[in-house]
Parts: structure tokens; C-alpha cells; sequence
């Protein structure tokens, strides 16, 4: 089902420019005897398309990986690059949606702030709801919708960046089970359709079987790289099928050997 | 391994799109509260209307029992009379127009002080460090303190009056704005800026917005403290030939008219009860539009 990568590097299209590159990158927060090392020294390339899951126990720096590929924050050492410069989406495990304005208002803010013409915003925040089967509901408020639905509302937000890569920081993670299925299909489909770049950031290990065509794994304080997995389970996925429990398994005792080098 | 485009049947569902609306129309079910206009306005005016009639009452009781003269305690009966008898003239209309109108302009003026230090002090560290608790202490200041003061500096005139509304009512109102913007959740401020919203951009379509519960808050409070300044003010503030409700407080007073003097009374806690009115309702439909009720 699975192969390890060697360097954590090769991929399928191996010869393609990444999309995402880290290499050599660190971030140390605070200084001295204080400091935590967030993240030491990690090297990974996502290529054109890819949907590569990060796993990790706590404190292994999965979200700073992604505030430092999101632009938000600065790596200490290292560099970071996103092909063509392109500013990459960022979704949370809160929606973050914002509560003065109409589910249609968020969705067309990230293009209000690109100055896209009024008509043109309206058009492409009904094709972007429509893309979420969210279309009837763009006068609504974000709170007036369950919290599935706000998280879609998110993702459409997001894609209204009009960005070929997406950043998701455990963004189902807050979802019941059933919501949850239904969106792991939804965002795969999406990624599908549009060709996008997704980095995805969990702590479901079989979350990341059932979405990733390569699984990451980070090791805690600080965070590395420990092993690079290639999915090879062919789509559709079910979460429930045996390839991708067989998939977790494997991923779940590597991450669960990492979690008992910091216990006594 | 590469994305498969053709899209076979679904995990979860023959139909994902219908699954999808089925889980949706189960997430918001029963959410409607079922509750006519009428009855709503009628539930929030009953008690109103019980508390006015058991004060009167109250009021009614207290003069039968010859607690103090009629002449010093009238009744309320005579009080409404002489109520509206100066609503008939026109010296009472003019006498709220004239503190209405100093009221509302020192209001503005403090509003747009304490919107520019509020925003100031939020944003500038130093400032904050200066300035910070300096608003707050003088938030606690009693107005009445400011006019000795005010005479001082601008004798008995408008601009004593203005000076110490200004004085009364900014810091409250640079304290909302200085509260909403440092309670705009991080992670909406992470959001923005993953939009392209930096800078000035940032304050315009997040923090502005974001600390606006703050904001009226601290106007509604900031009306309040302006308010009071002013009626203090125009018992001490006499400006002459110009007919103001302090004034007819302090007049009333001297020429122990307790009718005239309670209607006026009556007047100011009227004007009291539609401030309050102006702004509970600006913030019940923030609220209700935000979702926080």
C-alpha cells in the first residue's frame, strides 16, 4: 500500500518544479534557555498537484510549517518558496469566518481586497458557493449555519484567492464523523477539479491515508521529518476500507515509537 | 500517484450532492422561534408599563400620607398637568432644543476625540504605556470636578459646557475603541491577512469592523457620561436669555415650583430613556446579525 521516499524529496514527477519547497528550514521562538525549537531543519518539496498530508504528534510545529508557508510568519533559517510566488490559501480548524458580513460577503472579501469588479465578484462568489452546494445560502449569516457548513464556506473563501495552493490546518478537525466523511469527498473532488496544491495538516492519522497520495511524518520538539510515505491506494477511498486502515497502521505505530522517545 | 479524474460512485453516497443537502436541512432544522412581532413587542412592554404604574403608585401613596407639604412633594396628577402645560408652550420645546443640541454636538466632538485616541493608544505602544491608565482614571472623574476649572478658562459659556462634556465623555469612548480592537480575535486577523489584507487595509475590512460591539458600547456609555456633564453644567453654567432644562431645574428650585421641577425631571429621563433606546437597538441588531443572540 505504501512506500517509503528515501530523501523525502522524489516524487512521481520528480522532474516538474515544486510547488511548495522548504529546504533547510527552522523556526526557533524566543531566545537563550527559553527558546523552543519549533522546527529544525526541514526539507520538503510538494510537487504541481499533490496532496501531501503532515502528521504529528503535538509540538512537532505542523502549524508552523504552514504559518511560515502562509506567509504569516518568518523562518528563522532556511527558505521557503511557493512557485510562481503565488500567496497560498490558508484554512483553520475554526471556519474564521467574519461575522459582520453575509456567508456571499466573506466568500467575496479575498477578491474585494484584489479590487475584482463588483459584477465579476458577484459571479464568482455564486460559481464558489456553488462549488460547496452552498449557492441558496449566500444572504445568510455565518452564524445561521451549522458548523460543517461554515467550514465550507471557508474552503469556498479560500478559493476565492484564486491560489493553486491550498494550506489546511486540521481543518475538519472540530466536524463530526459523518460531516467529516462527506467533506474529506468534498475537498478531494475540489482538489481534483482545480488542480490544486494541498498541504494538509493532521493529527487523524487515517485522515491523512484517506486524502494524501504522500503522508509526512514530523517528529515532536523539534520538528523533522521522519518518514515520507507514498499513498498508493488508488481513488475513490473510503475511509473505512482495509487498504487505508492498513495505510493508518502503519503510519499510527511509526508516529506512536516517535511519541515514546519523550516519555520517561 | 496521480489524481483520478473520473469520479466514480461517492464513500458515503450514491448521491454526494444530495447527501450533502440532507445534511445540511438536518444541521438547521427547528431553528425558527415561532414568535409573532406583536407578542414579542408586548413581552418586552408589560413590565415597563407595571413598573411605571406601581411608581406612580409609590408616589401617590407618599403624598396621601402627607409626608411632606403638597407644595414641596406634589402630586403626580399635578405634576403630569404642569407637564403638559409647558409641553404646550413654547419655553419647554426650547429648552430641549437648546441642551438636545449642546448634547448632541459635544457628544460628536467627543466621539471623534475618542475615536482618534482610542485608535491612537491601540496602535501605538508607547502611547499606551503613557496614556492607558491616564483614560481610564480620567473615565472615573466625576465631570462635576472639571467646571470650577472650565469657568476659569472659558467664563460662563458655551465652551465651558463643551469643554467639560468632551472631558466627560471621550475617555469612555476611547476605552471602547481601545477594548474592540484589542479583542479582535487572532485568528480573523490571521484570516485577513491571508487575504491580502495588510496594513491599513487590515484595519479597514477586520479590526474596524471586529471592534465594533466595542465601539458602540463605549458610545453608548460615552453618551451617558456626556449627559450628565451637560446637565451639571447648566446648573452652574447659567447662560442668561437662553432657556435650557438645567436651567429650569435651577429656576423651579429658587422659585420652589416642585411641579415644574419634577416635570422637568421627567423630561430628562425621558430624553434618558430614548438614548438608551437609540443604542440598545443599534446593538441588538449588531448582535443579532453577529450571531451573539
Amino acid at each position: 500500500m505504501t512506500s517509503v521516499l528515501t530523501d523525502g524529496v522524489t516524487t512521481g514527477r520528480s522532474n516538474d518544479r515544486p510547488a511548495v519547497s522548504l529546504s533547510g528550514v527552522s523556526k526557533v521562538f524566543g531566545r537563550g534557555a527559553a527558546a523552543v525549537h519549533a522546527l529544525d531543519n526541514v526539507s520538503l518539496d510538494v510537487a504541481p498537484g499533490e496532496f501531501v498530508c503532515l502528521v504529528g504528534a503535538s509540538g512537532c510545529g505542523k502549524s508552523t510549517l504552514l504559518s511560515l508557508v502562509a506567509d504569516l510568519d518568518e523562518p528563522t533559517v532556511g527558505t521557503i518558496t511557493v512557485d510562481g510566488g503565488a500567496r497560498p490559501g490558508l484554512m483553520f480548524q475554526e471556519p474564521a469566518l467574519f461575522p459582520w458580513l453575509t456567508v456571499g460577503g466573506n466568500v467575496g472579501l479575498p477578491m474585494r481586497l484584489r479590487r475584482v469588479p463588483k459584477a465579476e465578484r458577484g459571479e464568482r462568489v455564486n460559481e464558489l458557493l456553488r462549488t460547496v452546494h452552498l449557492e441558496e445560502f449566500a444572504k445568510r449569516r455565518p452564524h445561521q449555519l451549522s458548523g460543517g457548513m461554515r467550514q465550507r464556506v471557508a474552503m469556498a473563501r479560500t478559493l476565492a484567492l484564486d491560489t493553486p495552493v491550498l494550506l489546511m490546518d486540521e481543518p475538519f478537525g472540530a466536524l463530526d464523523a459523518m460531516t467529516r466523511d462527506i467533506l474529506h469527498d468534498e475537498i478531494e473532488r475540489i482538489w481534483q477539479e482545480r488542480n490544486l496544491t494541498v498541504l494538509f495538516v493532521t493529527h487523524n492519522v487515517r485522515e491523512a491515508a484517506r486524502l494524501g497520495d504522500r503522508i509526512v511524518l514530523l517528529s515532536s520538539r523539534p520538528g523533522r521529518v521522519v518518514t515520507d510515505w507514498k499513498v498508493d491506494v488508488p481513488r475513490p477511498r473510503r475511509i473505512d476500507s482495509p487498504e487505508i486502515a492498513a495505510v493508518a497502521a502503519e503510519v499510527t505505530d511509526r508516529l506512536r515509537q516517535e511519541v515514546r522517545r519523550h516519555g520517561r | 500517484m496521480a489524481a483520478d479524474t473520473a469520479r466514480a460512485v461517492g464513500g458515503i453516497a450514491a448521491d454526494p450532492e444530495r447527501t450533502i443537502s440532507g445534511l445540511d436541512a438536518l444541521d438547521l432544522g427547528g431553528r425558527n422561534r415561532g414568535e409573532s412581532r406583536l407578542q414579542r413587542f408586548w413581552a418586552a412592554t408589560w413590565p415597563k408599563l407595571l413598573a411605571l404604574a406601581i411608581f406612580i403608585g409609590i408616589w401617590q401613596a407618599v403624598y396621601w400620607s402627607g409626608w411632606r407639604e403638597p407644595w414641596l412633594l406634589p402630586s403626580p396628577a399635578e405634576v403630569f398637568a404642569n407637564l403638559g402645560h409647558a409641553a404646550l408652550t413654547g419655553s419647554l420645546w426650547h429648552a430641549i432644543g437648546t441642551t438636545l443640541w449642546r448634547g448632541l454636538v459635544g457628544f460628536a466632538a467627543a466621539a471623534a476625540i475618542g475615536l482618534v485616541l482610542g485608535i491612537a493608544v491601540a496602535r501605538i505602544r508607547p502611547l499606551r504605556a503613557a496614556l492607558g491608565s491616564a483614560i481610564t482614571a480620567l473615565q472615573t472623574m466625576p465631570s462635576i470636578a472639571w467646571f470650577p476649572l472650565a469657568i476659569l478658562l472659558f467664563q460662563l459659556s458655551e465652551q465651558a459646557i463643551l469643554f467639560v462634556i468632551i472631558l466627560g465623555a471621550a475617555p469612555s469612548i476611547a476605552n471602547g475603541v481601545i477594548s474592540g480592537v484589542d479583542y479582535v480575535p487572532p485568528l480573523l486577523l490571521r484570516a485577513g491577512r491571508n487575504f491580502g489584507a495588510r496594513g491599513l487595509n487590515l484595519y479597514r475590512y477586520v479590526v474596524a469592523p471586529a471592534s465594533l460591539p466595542a465601539i458602540v458600547s463605549g458610545l453608548k456609555q460615552g453618551w451617558a457620561f456626556a449627559w450628565r456633564s451637560l446637565l451639571a453644567g447648566e446648573l452652574l453654567v447659567v447662560i442668561a436669555k437662553r432657556p435650557a432644562l438645567g436651567v429650569r431645574l435651577a429656576f423651579a428650585r429658587e422659585q420652589t415650583d416642585s411641579a415644574g421641577l419634577i416635570a422637568t425631571m421627567i423630561v430628562i429621563f425621558a430624553i434618558g430613556l430614548l438614548a438608551d433606546y437609540i443604542f440598545s437597538t443599534l446593538d441588538n441588531r449588531l448582535r443579532r446579525a453577529w450571531g451573539l443572540k
